[in-house]
């Protein structure tokens, strides 16, 4: 995907840069992947280039980085994914079931997309909820849902279909 | 009622907005240190008061504080660690989430005492409403004139800004903090030399917990000493417990240091016993990495002393018969939860999470997994867990970082407290294929309540 | 009169050795030299930052210093650990040092194929020598071993991922002599590689010297790829008049022809001087050289061809008086297992 960021988009950048100390602008590399994941769902290796020469760093630089946290994502994903914690103590509250739930429901791997590009899922590792479990999370503001059970979930697709099909 | 330190004013309607706070009291503590306290006497409060660093290893943050080199004309960083992680800790997010206002406050006071003109806070991405929510806050503090130049006419200037992080538990390594800070791969540094010499941008850094830097809003305003007062020996004060697992009530409560643990489970002022009626199994007192006990020892040291929550009580007995405090991430398991299936678990997480820098922890948390996996699966033969226990020692204590001792402890104490589950998985191997997730009747071994 | 410089005295298995301040456990051994010096697979004292990070170097501090002389809690990496004045380091001497370095070496040929037989660095690569040393006949490791695809970057360096440690050794080459680095490690965890992620050749002036920092055969010469095995190749230093790099390399003979061209490496396979691509790879004739003499080789190594009488130490000394002496004890505890 060729990507060209917009006016809006690099002023974000450039509020970000500002936070450093002069020729310190690298550290800015996970906000601005940050906010360009948020605007074109997912990272190519074009927009990943292009923040490097914004940043004025090796190309190589940014790879590293965004293979290295799991918040990025280096393929498109569906519009919405679905990151369920599968961590010990969320397990203890049965996590494991609401992730075959939403397998199930959603009839795709973990992972995959669905046909319709909507939906995504995957277990992630803990998100610091331990109290509330099982939840998930959907980026890219990352939204939470607490103390989940399979109706639950049931009212959030679909809830997620009526409001993609109104938007 | 236990004293409450961070989270009195937890019910007050409306306590994340600036206003509120201020009603109650906030940003106090910023005026006293501002006005009436030299940075020095801040530290010297922080040191009186005993504070231990809230985020896993209890080193005495004011001791922290006192090694910040001060070299002339090179500038000094605070970083807060907000990366929350670790497996059974939800402590920050939910302090961030209803009173960011005392982090903020906790860091323009600290910020102030280590003499930091630009600090972090380090948050990890994934939680970005809190982000959103604790930026709201610098804004609103900015605004207020308790950010910026000339703080309050003293002559102290702070901007504080906040750093996502991009999903890697090694992140709250505080040397790994620091390379993600600068827009690198999360690897830790090796050591030495310590932040405190050459931290963000090789310059002097400390980076202290969120919990950690919220606690010195009461110690500034009530004096260290009046925070040691809480607590028993060398863990004074209050500390945020993260309890989730199988209990009535799990939540963040605020636990005065040396609260029997009986108490805080079974406690209708704290977890209110074992959900469903269930008989308590296991403890993980502090955080994933920490030695997972049974009831018994849980409960009562191998002396029989009543276990209390305090750094020195849960150490009691070593790693053989004790555990450690941690992060305070406190998980409860039922009667019927699996140890090995709990201990797959946790060893799957260290396997993804660890950097891969250094040999043991890259391919020994992957190893482990493996012959776990074999184990619960009822493929294993009894010397793999002979081979279990010897992978963790050769990780334990030779890895760069502590995750790779984070990776071998939870294997050790549950080979070490629950080894009859492991031999029965791989003698029943039949069972264990079939049996529903979290079933384990079978073992129900130590549980002597 | 220039001031008296100040030394630190440090014992290394029991043998001191005085050595300025800010050097290494590593490098105060090295300085010793024999058996007692530490195994090393990632550092490289040329490369700056380097080391830390395969932990086969390390040590037991049993003593801190003079001031402090408590015992340091862990075993420390020793090619990071700077000496106090006073310290006193175990080794070799240390039975905890010898069971976690076989840990490490365990941990290292897990997911190592063994393709030795077919790999070009056979004969001269440390993780070979380590395991000879330090490791145990079977594995215990009994899943499918990790895989990548093997892929050329650039027209004369082939990467074999299946084989990297993981030493870094060769991105602190690109990010310290080349003008801009192309490949790192993406990934993380055991799923870390080193690679250029999108397709893309190595192509700078120093870039071929990845080859001589790579401890294993992870990354190797394609203008050298199955010509022969290094111990039937015969090295001769030699220079010439280069206008980017010293010129001063080895070449390595089979017959009258000269089959690859590599730096001068040390007795811990360091390399005296960078060489750049052009000496490396494009000259290869004995008439662009001035031959000097025979490269030096330990009697030890593979390249002394057929000398394997001895090749399989025991991690314990040999004939050394001053080891013997600061060693009874150990050396007789030896001698009893036997």
């Amino acid at each position: 995907m060729i990507v060209e960021f917009s006016d809006e988009l690099l002023a974000k950048f450039a509020e970000v840069v500002a936070r450093y100390p002069q020729g310190r602008q690298k550290s800015a590399l996970l906000p601005v992947l940050h906010l360009v994941q948020a605007e074109y769902g997912w990272l190519s290796v074009d927009a990943m280039d292009k923040v490097a020469a914004y940043l004025d760093i090796r190309p190589i630089e940014v790879y590293e980085v965004a293979t290295f946290y799991t918040m990025f994502f280096l393929q498109p994903q569906g519009k919405y994914m679905l990151e369920v914690c599968r961590t010990g103590p969320c397990c203890l509250v049965g996590a494991e079931r609401i992730m075959k739930h939403i397998e199930q429901r959603l009839g795709v791997k973990e992972g995959e997309v669905t046909a319709d590009g909507l939906f995504s899922w995957r277990g992630v590792e803990c998100v610091a909820a331990c109290g509330f479990g099982p939840v998930l999370q959907i980026g890219p503001e990352y939204t939470f849902y607490e103390n989940l059970t399979e109706e639950s979930v049931d009212n959030l697709i679909n809830e997620l279909k009526q409001k993609s099909q109104q938007g | 009622m236990a004293r409450k330190l961070l989270l009195t004013h937890i019910d007050v309607p409306g306590i994340q907005s600036f206003e509120v706070y201020r009603q109650k009291g906030g940003y106090r503590a910023v005026e006293k240190a501002l006005k009436t306290m030299s940075p020095d006497d801040v530290v010297e409060e922080v040191k009186k008061s005993g504070l231990r660093g809230r985020g896993g290893a209890g080193f005495p943050t004011g001791m922290k504080w006192s090694f910040l080199a001060k070299p002339e004309g090179v500038p000094r960083y605070l970083v807060c660690n907000g990366d929350e992680s670790e497996p059974g800790t939800f402590k920050d997010r939910f302090l961030m989430t209803h009173i960011p206002h005392a982090l903020v406050e906790g860091m323009i006071v600290s910020s102030y005492a280590l003499g930091a003109n630009t600090s972090y806070i380090y948050i990890r991405g994934e939680m970005m409403p809190q982000i959103r929510i604790v930026e709201k806050a610098i804004a609103e503090a900015k605004a207020a004139g308790f950010l910026g130049k000339n703080i309050l006419g003293s002559g102290y200037d702070l901007e504080i800004h906040v750093q996502p992080g991009g999903g890697a538990y090694i992140c709250g390594e505080e040397t790994a903090l620091l390379e993600s800070l600068e827009g690198k791969r999360g690897n830790p540094r090796i050591k030495p030399p310590f932040p405190a010499v050459s931290g963000l941008y090789g310059c002097p850094t400390v980076v202290n917990n969120v919990e950690s830097i919220a606690a010195t809003v009461p110690i500034v305003n009530d004096g260290g000493e009046e925070y040691a007062k809480i607590g028993i020996e060398r863990s004074t004060g209050t500390k945020l417990i993260s309890a989730s697992g199988n209990l009535v009530r799990p939540g963040v409560y605020e636990i005065e240091m040396g609260l029997p643990m009986e108490e805080f489970i079974y406690s209708d002022e704290y977890c209110g016993g074992i959900a469903n009626g269930k008989r308590l199994k296991a403890v993980v007192a502090g955080g994933s990495s920490v030695p997972i006990l049974p009831t018994n020892l849980a409960l009562k040291t191998a002396k029989g002393e009543s276990r209390l929550m305090t750094y020195e009580s849960l150490a009691d007995g070593g790693f053989v018969t004790g555990t450690a405090m941690g992060s305070g991430g406190f998980v409860a398991f039922d009667e019927d939860q699996c140890i090995v299936r709990n201990t797959l678990n946790f060893t799957r997480f260290y396997h993804h999470e660890s950097c891969g820098q250094c040999s043991p922890c890259r391919e020994g948390t992957g190893w482990m997994e493996k012959v776990l996996h074999k184990i619960e699966y009822g493929q294993a033969s009894l010397s793999d867990v002979d081979l279990l226990w010897d992978i963790q020692q050769k990780i334990d204590g030779h890895t760069i970082c502590p995750l790779g001792d984070a990776s071998a402890w939870p294997v050790a104490s549950a080979i070490r407290h629950f080894r009859d589950e492991f031999e029965w998985h791989i003698l029943h191997p039949e069972e264990a294929q079939t049996r529903n997730f979290g079933l384990a009747h079978y073992a129900d071994p130590l549980v002597t309540t | 009169m220039a001031e008296e410089e100040v030394k630190f005295k440090v014992t290394i298995d029991g043998i001191p050795v005085d050595v300025a301040p800010g050097t290494t456990i590593l490098n105060a051994a090295r300085q010793i030299g024999g058996d007692i010096v530490p195994p090393a697979m990632c550092y490289y004292s040329k490369l700056e930052g380097s080391g830390g990070k395969c932990r086969t170097c390390l040590v037991k501090v049993s003593k801190g210093s003079e001031k402090d002389p408590r015992p340091m809690p862990k075993l420390v990496a020793s090619c990071r650990t700077t000496v106090m004045d006073g310290m006193e380091v175990q080794n070799i001497t240390s039975p905890d040092v010898l069971e976690a370095r076989k840990g490490v070496v365990e941990m290292l040929l897990i997911n190592h194929p063994l393709d030795c037989p077919i790999c070009d660095q056979a004969g001269e690569c440390k993780l070979q020598d380590l395991s000879y040393e330090h490791g145990v006949a079977d594995t215990r490791y009994e899943f499918e071993r990790r895989t990548f695809e093997r892929i050329d970057i650039g027209d004369k360096i082939q990467l074999h991922m299946n084989r990297c440690i993981l030493c870094y050794r060769c991105v602190y080459v690109a990010n310290q002599l080349t003008e801009g680095r192309e490949h790192g490690v993406i990934h993380r965890g055991d799923h870390s590689e080193i690679s250029t992620f999108i397709e893309n050749a190595l192509d700078s002036d120093f870039i071929g010297n990845v080859i001589d920092v790579c401890p294993v055969g992870a990354l190797t010469d394609k203008t050298f790829r199955f010509k022969n095995r290094v111990w039937f190749t015969k090295p001769v230093d030699a220079h010439r008049d280069c206008p980017t790099c010293s010129g001063k390399v080895t070449l390595w003979y089979k017959g009258e022809e000269v089959l690859r061209v590599t730096g001068r490496k040390d007795e811990y396979n360091e390399v005296e001087d960078f060489i750049c691509n052009t000496c490396r790879f494009d000259t290869k004739q004995t008439s662009d050289w001035v031959l000097e003499e025979p490269t030096p080789v330990e009697k030890e190594s593979v390249i002394t061809a057929n000398h394997y009488a001895e090749f399989n130490p025991p991690p314990v000394i040999k004939e050394n008086p001053a080891l013997q002496v600061a060693n009874a004890e150990q050396l007789a505890r030896t001698e009893k297992l036997k």
